[in-house]
This record gives structure tokens, C-alpha cells and sequence, in this order.
């Protein structure tokens, strides 16, 4: 812990005026989201009832807030503490991915007021598999603050915040503990959402393996955004690069996408549908773009010389959250067909509400990383 | 006497505990497929007596109070294209060819009412998070709840035949969906669209007895002439009509986990656009899944008790660098 710092310097930078913008244009559409109802702001319709506020904020969003779930996972529960420097930044990533994800729940649900509903356990359909993922994202998203309290806590003086601070950390395996149990549960979950759309999801991506392959590139991609996020940081802060420790978790990171590729395959050909990858139409042509992406990192890294050079490390690490990515907007949309006649593609207000909780998670990273220890004390690196 | 803090805390916690697995998930087995119930009410839609005089929509409209739908430039109609938060019932039509004979595949056509199938084992009722939309234990109608309905449209996801619609022009939105005219079985009358078909195209009754008299249509040398129950099957009320040429199957007897709704035609279901579906339920599947992983809980509390042992012994012997 004692080897974080705040950065320090200016808030009010160039590129956080430009995000601030973007979070404006997207709150005031939010705003008319509110009054007008959803067919005003986003081309949903009664075909494709769930678009990108689902597919990228959520699905996306936490699984792309995995850094903090796979960091947990590889320091404390398989005790390599030699990845602890990454581990606040990690977390930082994550809190910002589910409490946005969470905002974004609530933009896409018709009827907010009675969201409550999923609160009162007498009035839960425990059969509903949403319900097992909002509650446990719900708790997740606390999970995750307690985490990261104690780094905010360090940069008060006064002795209350201290104390308190001490108290949450001989918490800290319980929180740790449900830290990694939650996105366990939840990340799989979101893949088990699409079972009961049975033939409406094209057999491409409907397996009853859903919920494994969503985990399994959840933590992927969680490794890849922590790689991601700290070699960009060390670029625009000018900082000493990670390059040892993120080489080692490129190891862990391909062998989970490794052991993800040939499950897929194996997959395929068991359920008897390998000739749908040649189909030549748009799910054959995204299935093939999705499994290249993800292949294409596994060559990179699979050459140990790459994974201790700042370039492919990037690159892998991009097109392993690519293939994710790709993979979610798969299972959930462009696989998804709800019979003759229905379409969908994003409105442009429906994209800019997107990009405004997307510049939200960035603003509030540029902010805390400024001014709470998060970062890695430069010299200890 | 009185509880020391820590003992309450621990008192708190525990009973905290114990609460949340009895509220669990906790279905013993793997989710069974649901059973048709006894007493179950429906429809039985038979396309080969059906004129297409969309008598059964306007009643719909009328007694659920439904606005027009105009699909037209004008206005002027209520011609919606298809089923919507405005209409819940509609009368299709399949054409082929020269589109000459009634109830034919090639070169004929058919008629084809669409709206609300009330599952046997509905997908949207399993998959809907508050129990917004509930199966009546007797009737089996699939029923809608908007006082606990959070929106989040899953139900439309889930649903084979994509039937509840969203309201997404306004800021207030509900999902509506045909509930087989509950109200007005409440007061002792039936379906609207039974009432006033004229051909007895629609049929209210007993899903037990409907299905009977679907079974007794197939048996029926086609071009002869019968006796077709008209309105609903317990009055007796019937007219005589030439039997048509049926398709060999009874839509909803076992597709999809069967439905509540059954249809006759004489053209194959999926030319008038239902879906193909294994005689199991989605509902099932998912509820199997889904039980397996969190059968008692026993799976997170295992997980999260050997998390707590791993995290435990490291945190405290950790040796940091």
C-alpha cells in the first residue's frame, strides 16, 4: 500500500475539458431520454429490445472492468504479490466500469421506479437469471468502492479516516473474498442471459457453455485491460513502464484465451454446427472477425520475445478486448435474431449517451489517479 | 442482562445469513418441464374456417381498449403491420404463387392469427426478474403486472414467438400483451376474438376438451362436411362446414413445451411464420442451468469459503516486497 502515490497536477487539462464535453452532450440526452421515453433517443424496438446500452455498457463495460476481478484473483487468491503495484489501478478501472454499467441499467430499464422490485425478496423471481446478475452486480459495485476506500482514505490526514481506514483493511479478506465469488457468478451469468432466447440466438453462440465463455473472457480481458490501461498511463504520464510484471501476466492472460479457443472449437464441432462458420453472411463473417481477433493475440504473445516488447504487448492486449468485445455484441445482437423483418443498428443519440458514460469513467479515472494514491510510486517501479 | 454489541453483530450477521439462503434459489433437481394444467383455458384458431374478416381484431381492440394502429401514410386505418403495444391480436396472410386456393402451399394461401400463445412453461415468465408477468395456477393464463414491472424488457428477449410489446413513445411505458380477455372472464364471459368470430375460426374453451376437438378435425376425411363448435365449445353452438385440408399437426400440442393457444391449417406453421421449436421449453433449459450452478447455494458458499481460506493465509503471512 505504501508504495502508491497521487500523481498531482492540474485537473483541468485539455483532454478532460474535451471529456467533460462529451458527458454534457450525453447528460443532456439523457435528459430527453426521460421525458420523451426510449423510442426518442435509441432505435430499440419490439424485435431488438436490448442495444448497445446493454451490449457495450454493460457487457462490455464490466467485463472491460474485470482488471480489478483478475488482479484480485492472480494476488490474493493464487498469493503472486509481485502483481500488487497494479493492483489499486486495476481496481480504479473497475469501480468506474460497474457504477457506470449500473448508471447505464437504470437509463435502459422502462420503468425505473419500480426498480426497487429487485431489492424486496418477496417480490423476486429467483428462476430469472437477470435477477442473479443485478443483484450481484449491484453488490459487486459496493464490493468494489469498499476496495478502493482504504486508498482514499490514505490521502486524508485526519486520525478518523485512519481508523477507519485500519478497520476496513482487517476486512479486507472478506471483501477481497466476495471480490472475486461476484464477478464469478455474475460475468457467467451474463452469459447464461442469452440461454432462454433458445433459437432466436443463432447456434453459432447459443451453447449451453454461454456462461463459461463469458467468465472465461471476462477474465481475459480483465488481464488485457489491465495491460491496457497501464501502459497507456505510463505513456501519458510519462512514467517508468511495467514491462517485466505485464509481460508475466501476457503469460496468464493467453493460456486463459488459449484454453477459451479450443473449448469454442471443440464446442462447435460437438454441437455439430462448424458449417455456420461458412455460411458466408454477416454472423459467419463477425464469427470469423471475433475468433480471429482472439487468435490473433494468442500468435502474438505466443513468442515469449513479444511479451517483454511495450508495442505487442499493446497490440495483444487490444485485440484480445477487441475479440471480447466482439464476442458480446455477437451473443447478444448480431447473432440474435428475432425472426423476419426486425432490425436494429444504434441511434445517434443512443451511440452519444454511450460515449458520455464512456467519458464519465474517463474523467473520473484522470481525477482520482490525480489526486488519490492509485499509481505506483514511480521509483519503486 | 442485555446484548453486548459484538454478540448482537455476530447475532445480526448470522441470522443476516441464514436469511439469504433461505431465500435462496434452492430447487432440489434440475428444473422438470412444466405440465399442462387441468382447468387450463384457451383457444384453438383454425385457419382453414377463418374468412379474414378481422372481426376477432376489432373486438380485441374494443374490449382492451386499445388506440388504432394506422401503418398508412393518412392516418386514416387502423391497419397495423403487425403485433404491437397498440395491438394484440392479428390476422396475417400467407401467399404463394398464384395464390388461388384457400389453405394451400403452393399456388394458395392462408390465413394466420397471431397474438399471445400462454406457454404451458412460458420462457418470459421464468425470465422476468419481479414476476411482473405470472402464469395463473388455474386458468394458466399468462398475466401482466404493471405495479411490479421494472421495464428492463427481458420478457421480450426470452419469448419464442416475440409477443409482449413495449411502449417505447412514451416517457411511462408498460408491456402489453393479449391475457385472454382476463377481465372478462372474471365476470363470467370469454375471449373477445371468440365472441365475435362469425366461423367459429376462433374457439374458446377448456385446453383439455380443445385439443379433444382438434384431434377429432384431423380424423375427418377433408371435404366432407361437419359440424365446426362455433364462439366457445361448452354451449354447444355449432355450424356445419366442409372439412378443410389440414396440415397433420396441431401447432402448441407439444412445440416449444406446449402452448395454451393451439392452431389448425393447411399450410406448414412455419410458412405462416411460427417458429420451429423443440418440445422442450427454453424456460427449462435455462432454469436447469441455472439451478445446477446455484442448487442451495452450496456452490457460492463453497466458493466463497475456500476464497476466504486462500485470501486469508495470504494476506496475513504475505510477505511483501
Amino acid at each position: 500500500m505504501e508504495a502508491s502515490q497521487p500523481l498531482g497536477g492540474r485537473i483541468l487539462t485539455k483532454p478532460f475539458l474535451v471529456l467533460a464535453a462529451v458527458a454534457l452532450v450525453g447528460g443532456v440526452l439523457i435528459v430527453y431520454r426521460y421525458v420523451f421515453g426510449l423510442g426518442a433517443v435509441t432505435n430499440l424496438n419490439d424485435g431488438y429490445p436490448w442495444g448497445i446500452w446493454i451490449t457495450y455498457d454493460v457487457l462490455v463495460g464490466t467485463a472491460l472492468g474485470c482488471g480489478g476481478y483478475a488482479m484480485a484473483l492472480v494476488v490474493y487468491a493464487f498469493n503472486k504479490w509481485e502483481y500488487h503495484p497494479l493492483v489499486r489501478s486495476a481496481l480504479l478501472t473497475s469501480v468506474f466500469g460497474y457504477t457506470l454499467a449500473g448508471v447505464a441499467v437504470f437509463l435502459d430499464i422502462g420503468r425505473y421506479w419500480n426498480g426497487y422490485n429487485l431489492f424486496l425478496p418477496w417480490r423476486v423471481n429467483f428462476n430469472s437469471v437477470l435477477v442473479e446478475v443485478a443483484l450481484c452486480i449491484a453488490a459487486y459495485v459496493v464490493v468494489l468502492w469498499l476496495e478502493l476506500a482504504p486508498a482514499l482514505l490514505e490521502a486524508r490526514p485526519d486520525a478518523k479516516a485512519q481508523r477507519l481506514r485500519r478497520r476496513l483493511e482487517t476486512l479486507l479478506p472478506i471483501i477481497v473474498s466476495l471480490g472475486i465469488l461476484l464477478p464469478t457468478m455474475h460475468q457467467s451469468s451474463l452469459g447464461a442471459l442469452m440461454i432462454i432466447a433458445g433459437p432466436k440466438l443463432s447456434p453459432l453462440w447459443q451453447t449451453p457453455l454461454l456462461p463459461m465463455f463469458f467468465l472465461i473472457t471476462a477474465i481475459a480481458m480483465g488481464y488485457a485491460v489491465t495491460v491496457f490501461e497501464s501502459l497507456l498511463s505510463s505513456l501519458a504520464f510519462q512514467r517508468p513502464y511495467e514491462t517485466p510484471l505485464l509481460a508475466r501476466i501476457s503469460t496468464v492472460m493467453v493460456s486463459f484465451i488459449s484454453i477459451y479457443l479450443v473449448m469454442r472449437f471443440a464446442d462447435l464441432v460437438w454441437r455439430g454446427q462448424v458449417q455456420l462458420i461458412f455460411a458466408d453472411n454477416l454472423t459467419s463473417l463477425m464469427f470469423i472477425i471475433e475468433n480471429l481477433l482472439f487468435l490473433q493475440a494468442v500468435i502474438i504473445l505466443a513468442k515469449p520475445g513479444n511479451r517483454s516488447d511495450n508495442r505487442w504487448l499493446f497490440l495483444s492486449a487490444v485485440l484480445l478486448l477487441l475479440g471480447g468485445a466482439v464476442y458480446r455484441f455477437n451473443a447478444f445482437l448480431v447473432g440474435y435474431n428475432p425472426g423476419f423483418g426486425w432490425r436494429y443498428f444504434p441511434a445517434l443519440p443512443e451511440i452519444f449517451i454511450t460515449l458520455g458514460i464512456v467519458a464519465l469513467e474517463l474523467l473520473g479515472y484522470l481525477y482520482f489517479v490525480k489526486k488519490y494514491p492509485i499509481l505506483p510510486k514511480a521509483e519503486h517501479v | 442482562m442485555g446484548l453486548s454489541r459484538r454478540n448482537f453483530l455476530k447475532a445480526a450477521a448470522g441470522s443476516g445469513l441464514l436469511a439469504a439462503s433461505q431465500l435462496s434459489p434452492v430447487p432440489v433437481l434440475a428444473r422438470e418441464p412444466k405440465t399442462r394444467l387441468p382447468e387450463a383455458l384457451g383457444i384453438l384458431y383454425d385457419a382453414t374456417l377463418c374468412i379474414g374478416c378481422k372481426a376477432c381484431m376489432t373486438a380485441c381492440k374494443e374490449y382492451n381498449n386499445l388506440p388504432a394502429d394506422p401503418s398508412s401514410p393518412e392516418g386514416l386505418w387502423d391497419d397495423p403491420l403487425d403485433l404491437s403495444a397498440r395491438t394484440y391480436n392479428i390476422v396475417k396472410l400467407y401467399t404463394s404463387g398464384t395464390g388461388k386456393t384457400k389453405d394451400q402451399e403452393a399456388d394458395g394461401y392462408s390465413f394466420i392469427r397471431r397474438f399471445c400463445m400462454h406457454c404451458v412453461d412460458p420462457a418470459c415468465t421464468s425470465a422476468c426478474p419481479v414476476k411482473a408477468l405470472s402464469k395463473d395456477p388455474i386458468t394458466g393464463i399468462v398475466k401482466y403486472n404493471k405495479d411490479l414491472c421494472i421495464g428492463c424488457r427481458y420478457c421480450q428477449i426470452a419469448c419464442p414467438f416475440n409477443v409482449p410489446k413495449f411502449q417505447w413513445d412514451t416517457p411511462f411505458p408498460e408491456i402489453k400483451k393479449c391475457q385472454l380477455c382476463d377481465h372478462r372472464i372474471k365476470r363470467g364471459s370469454y375471449s373477445a376474438c371468440c365472441e365475435f368470430c362469425p366461423n367459429g375460426a376462433s374457439l374458446f374453451g377448456e385446453v383439455q376438451a380443445l385439443r379433444k376437438e382438434a384431434k377429432r378435425r384431423l380424423s375427418l376425411p377433408p371435404g366432407s362436411q361437419a359440424t365446426f363448435p362455433i364462439h366457445r365449445l361448452d354451449t354447444g353452438e355449432y355450424r356445419y362446414a366442409s372439412v378443410g385440408h389440414y396440415f397433420p399437426k396441431v401447432y402448441g400440442e407439444v412445440d416449444g413445451g406446449g402452448t395454451q393457444v393451439l392452431l389448425m391449417a393447411g399450410v406448414p406453421f412455419q410458412k405462416l411464420g411460427l417458429p420451429d421449436l423443440p418440445p422442450e421449453s427454453t424456460a427449462s433449459h435455462s432454469e436447469t442451468l441455472m439451478h445446477t450452478l446455484y442448487k442451495g447455494m452450496i456452490g457460492p458458499y463453497v466458493l466463497f469459503a475456500g476464497l476466504f481460506y486462500l485470501v486469508y493465509r495470504n494476506t496475513t503471512k504475505k510477505d511483501l516486497p
